[in-house]
């Protein structure tokens, strides 16, 4: 029972003192002299901290593509056919296929009529029927408690153990959440406290994720920037978060440190020895660790693996194994699953104070749940098919093929804007983006800075009007000062990619020759 | 155990509308178009909506909290509820951009509203009782809830002199900015339409942002009875009010029943009406960020908003459906309005709309006082009597504090919409299990 609402409930007298703080209705006198009445939703009025609030993923640039495509579709003419939208992670508007096995599981679910369709192979229905035996109601329509499924988490505890070697599991410190982001949303809120020195700052990468910027701003906390390495891969120095951290507490209380592993939008996978020397930073300065793990199968390069930081920590020994607070994250939307519009996730949380759990709980519990088709996606991804089952050989080969194309597209990227003179591409050595270094002749520099535009993001919007292609300017995931980038994704087929790679080639020549 | 402590129609046995479900199934697993187990507009239907995903896919995530659908766009236009047609058409296609995908909870955690710095607070008049989960979500932004009662006496109605009453007792404490209506109610029943004309004007003298949840809206039983959604009231009333009351307004698949009763789709939609065009600009970056929204959800929506029509050939089915559905909820609550007034000690006010039921306990001084001290842990005496009816009658309802009653009343909250043999063991179970705690506790 919830105390708090009680506690609300009975203080019915509320206090009635002297005289009123409400203004008058503000009335506006408009040009021609006729009275309008101001809002009471106004700039002013709103919450402040929505006015910080940004997203460049979906931001401007994304807002005038889509008004490109508009324009388009009412027969405008434009110097391309069509708008590229390599802003956005989203791998099935790219064309990527689904899973087959998932979508046939799924739809039973949704219309279990189905189980008797000969169509539908014996292990999907079997899963099928597993899934809905655990829904209220045996429907995917019902409420489930609001940490998730029971039998889901258990069997996403299982895959944890499985994936790290048998390090164990506890399906109670396993959440379903919506999407990771949700997961590390929650996890911020908990975090955030105190004011003014004493305020919580969170440590995150340079570029990052954007979301993590933007939750910080909504939740009011203090955003603090650690840089990774660029002329090293993207390298996470422990030097770097040592500086970042120790100017941090001159102003305020660093509580928790984000990382991105395989990272977005830098696609570095970090080595084990890095992991470790992050742990043992992250005990040391008493950090609360947050692991957005969600890239964990988008490993391309050779010599690159992904280590999971649960593993890492509980393989360098109780010391660090029982004391370390961690969230990892891991969703549906990426991968070579690429579901983003299942919003499915969770979060793993290790070494967390009972009675904060107790408030998680409850936090999570005011959302109800996440979507249950979301869970039961989550469901098949750490439990797929395994050998001597009909689904398995397709299986296998949908997401071998899958994972291959990404890596191919990987190495074409790096290797196509390698030859452009005045972009720099790091090896992309997982994830789904390259996010290459651009020289800006000081001309457009000054172009941009005129017409108040950052000047990457001068130059998307450039690149957008005249090639139809839309990235995403570093400017919106963080940059050391002074130099550009823009992100792209590496989703789009193969063909199209090499397409779309040579448009930017002939962009970027065309206007650093029109801004010498 | 009989679980009627949440409004989930499926955990309770009520069956999930066939052409939905098979839609649905047939866009995650787009093959099925080609199936002669689905009717045809079924099939039909399903390439309509992947048609609108993004590479033809429901694991797209472009689609996130915003409206871009042509479709919807002229769905609402044809919205029966358009009142005055030519005003509201003008003011829909002004309007039609300013639909988001979004839980009610998600809308209210992103409150652009509730300003957490101000000083004094923020407020939110919010009805009691209310769902408790409201109450929460707005203390968790930092606000502060300013009650106003309902009249159980009246069939829990609105009254615009308890909201002024509310409004005065906030002085001093708050700074209220928002009134806050579920329409129909939850858990009381009754809804507020025939009064909108005073609510809004109430809104518009008194400055406040006007907040509705019309979840519920398909949920309406009384005789002559209909819903009118707040934005159609709204309209209706012309300037000064039409143009300048800010409303957001609220609906859900999660309550429909016209559409499907998916709770687990987690999918509904605000509408914003007046807003300042500056700070949509702010709603639209919050709604992009952060992507609550299934696809299957936005498609399961539509559905609701855009069901068979006559001559289609699920047509027949659907309807057949939904009036199975509606004829067991007019029946169960019919009949928990019977039983629960033949017992002594209980009442229950008729049940207009809604899903839920909100009856009273009349308990004693004595029966109040003997609860308490039998209770382990100095529990209200409503949740001791829930709680003993899970134990001894294993019925699982919901205690009245936990939703806001007036000092000294208590209620119980229990879903109606369960199939009707449900209802008949529930009802049974309820009144032996009252006619013994009552003669205990006398």
């Amino acid at each position: 029972m919830n105390h708090g609402t009680a506690l609300l409930w009975k203080r019915r007298a509320l206090s009635s003192l002297s005289a009123t703080r409400r203004g008058l209705p503000k009335e506006k006198m408009s040009e021609n002299g006729i009275m309008s009445r101001a809002k009471v939703l106004t700039i002013d009025t709103m919450n402040p901290t929505v006015k910080k609030v940004e997203y460049a993923v979906r931001g401007p640039i994304v807002q005038r593509a889509v008004e490109l495509e508009r324009e388009l579709s009412e027969g405008m003419k434009k110097p391309f056919a069509e708008v590229i939208k390599a802003n956005i992670g989203d791998a099935h508007a790219m064309g990527q296929q689904p899973i087959t096995f998932f979508r046939q599981v799924l739809a039973l679910c949704s219309y279990p009529e189905l189980l008797s369709d000969s169509t539908f192979p014996e292990d999907a229905k079997s899963r099928a029927c597993r899934i809905l035996q655990s829904c209220g109601g045996n429907s995917m329509g019902s409420y489930s408690a609001s940490q998730g499924i029971d039998s889901v988490r258990q069997d996403v505890a299982r895959y944890i153990e499985r994936r790290d070697g048998g390090v164990a599991c506890d399906p109670d410190n396993i959440y379903l959440t919506t999407g990771a982001s949700d997961g590390i949303v929650t996890m911020l809120k908990l975090l955030v406290c105190g004011e003014g020195t004493t305020r919580t700052g969170v440590m995150i990468p340079i570029p990052q994720y954007p979301l993590y910027s933007a939750a910080l701003a909504e939740l009011g906390a203090v955003q603090i920037d650690y840089f990774l390495n660029e002329e090293k891969c993207w390298s996470l120095d422990i030097t770097e978060l040592q500086r970042a951290v120790n100017e941090a507490r001159q102003y305020c209380n660093p509580r928790a440190l984000c990382i991105i592993n395989p990272g977005n939008p830098t696609g570095q996978v970090q080595s084990r020895q890095c992991i470790e020397d992050v742990i043992r930073f992250a005990a040391k300065e008493r950090l609360f660790l947050m692991a957005d793990e969600v890239y964990q199968d988008n490993v391309y390069a050779e010599g690159c693996q992904f280590h999971s930081f649960k593993k890492v920590l509980f393989e360098m020994g109780p010391e660090y194994a029982e004391t370390v607070e961690l969230a990892s994250f891991h969703s549906t939307s990426k991968c070579y699953m690429g579901e983003c519009g299942f919003r499915g996730g969770y979060m793993e949380i290790i070494n967390m104070d009972n009675e904060v759990k107790d408030q998680l709980t409850k936090l999570l519990s005011v959302r109800l749940c996440p979507p249950v088709p979301g869970q039961a996606l989550m469901d098949l991804v750490v439990n797929p098919p395994q050998p001597g089952e009909p689904s398995y050989g397709s299986f296998i080969k949908e997401r071998t093929a899958t994972l291959s194309a990404l890596a191919e597209k990987a190495k074409l990227t790096e290797q196509v804007l390698n030859t452009v003179q005045g972009i720099s591409c790091n090896p992309v050595q997982g994830a789904m983006y390259s996010f290459p270094r651009i020289t800006i002749p000081e001309k457009a520099v000054k172009e941009a800075t005129e017409k108040g535009q950052q000047p990457d993001m001068f130059y998307c919007m450039k690149m957008l009007e005249e090639t139809g292609i839309c990235l995403v300017p570093g400017s919106g995931f963080g940059q050391k000062d002074g130099t550009y980038h823009f992100r792209m994704t590496i989703l789009p087929p193969t063909d199209k990619l090499k397409i779309l790679l040579n448009k930017v080639k002939e962009f970027h020549q065309r206007f650093t020759q029109q801004y010498s | 155990v009989i679980d009627v402590f949440q409004g989930d129609l499926h955990k309770a046995g009520m069956k999930p509308l066939t052409f939905v479900r098979q839609v649905l199934a047939a866009c995650v697993y787009p093959p099925l178009i080609n199936s002669s187990n689905l009717p045809l507009d079924a099939r039909q239907r399903t390439q309509e909506e992947l048609g609108r995903c993004v590479g033809g896919s429901v694991g797209e995530g472009n689609v996130c909290g915003l409206m871009t659908w042509k479709k919807m766009k002229m769905l609402v236009v044809q919205d029966p509820q358009g009142g005055a047609e030519k005003t509201h058409r003008t003011q829909l296609s002004l309007l039609c951009d300013n639909y988001y995908f979004c839980g009610f909870g998600p809308w209210l955690r992103t409150q652009a509203l509730l300003n957490r710095e101000a000083s004094p607070r923020t407020g939110v008049l919010i009805p009691v009782p209310c769902h408790n989960k409201t109450v929460l979500s707005i203390m968790q932004l930092g606000a502060v809830a300013v009650p106003y009662y309902l009249s159980e006496e009246q069939g829990w109605a609105l009254q615009v002199e308890e909201l002024q009453r509310a409004l005065e007792s906030a002085k001093g404490v708050c700074n209220p900015v928002a009134l806050y209506i579920i329409n129909p109610g939850n858990p009381a029943g009754i809804y507020s339409s025939q009064c909108g004309d005073q609510v809004i004007r109430f809104a518009w003298e008194k400055r406040l942002f006007l907040l509705v949840d019309e979840v519920y809206q398909d949920c309406v039983y009384g005789e002559n009875c209909e819903f009118v959604s707040y934005k159609r009231t709204l309209s209706e009333m012309g300037p000064p009010f039409s143009g300048t009351v800010e409303l957001a307004s609220f609906h859900s698949v999660s309550k429909s029943f016209s559409g499907e009763y998916v709770c687990g789709l987690r999918a509904g939609y605000v509408e914003l009406v007046n807003l300042d065009p500056a700070v949509m600009k702010y709603i639209h970056t919050l709604f992009s960020k952060d992507s609550c929204e299934t696809v299957l959800g936005q498609i399961a929506l539509d559905l609701m908003m855009d069901p068979p029509k006559p001559g289609d050939p699920s047509y027949l089915l659907y309807k057949q459906e939904i009036e199975q559905i509606r004829t067991v909820l007019v029946h169960n609550v019919k009949r928990v309005h019977e039983v629960v007034n033949s017992l002594p000690g209980f009442s229950c006010s008729p049940i207009e709309g809604g899903l839920f039921a909100f009856p009273r306990l009349h308990l004693t001084p004595k029966a109040i006082q003997k609860a308490k001290v039998t209770a382990e842990m100095q529990e209200d005496p409503d949740t001791f009597y829930c709680t003993r009816l899970l134990e001894e009658g294993g019925v699982f309802t919901g205690p009245g504090w936990e939703y806001g009653q007036k000092e000294g009343t208590y209620h119980i909250r229990f879903c109606i919409a369960v199939p009707q043999d449900v209802m008949e063991e529930l009802l049974r179970r309820l009144s032996s299990f009252h006619m013994t705690f009552m003669k205990d506790f006398s």
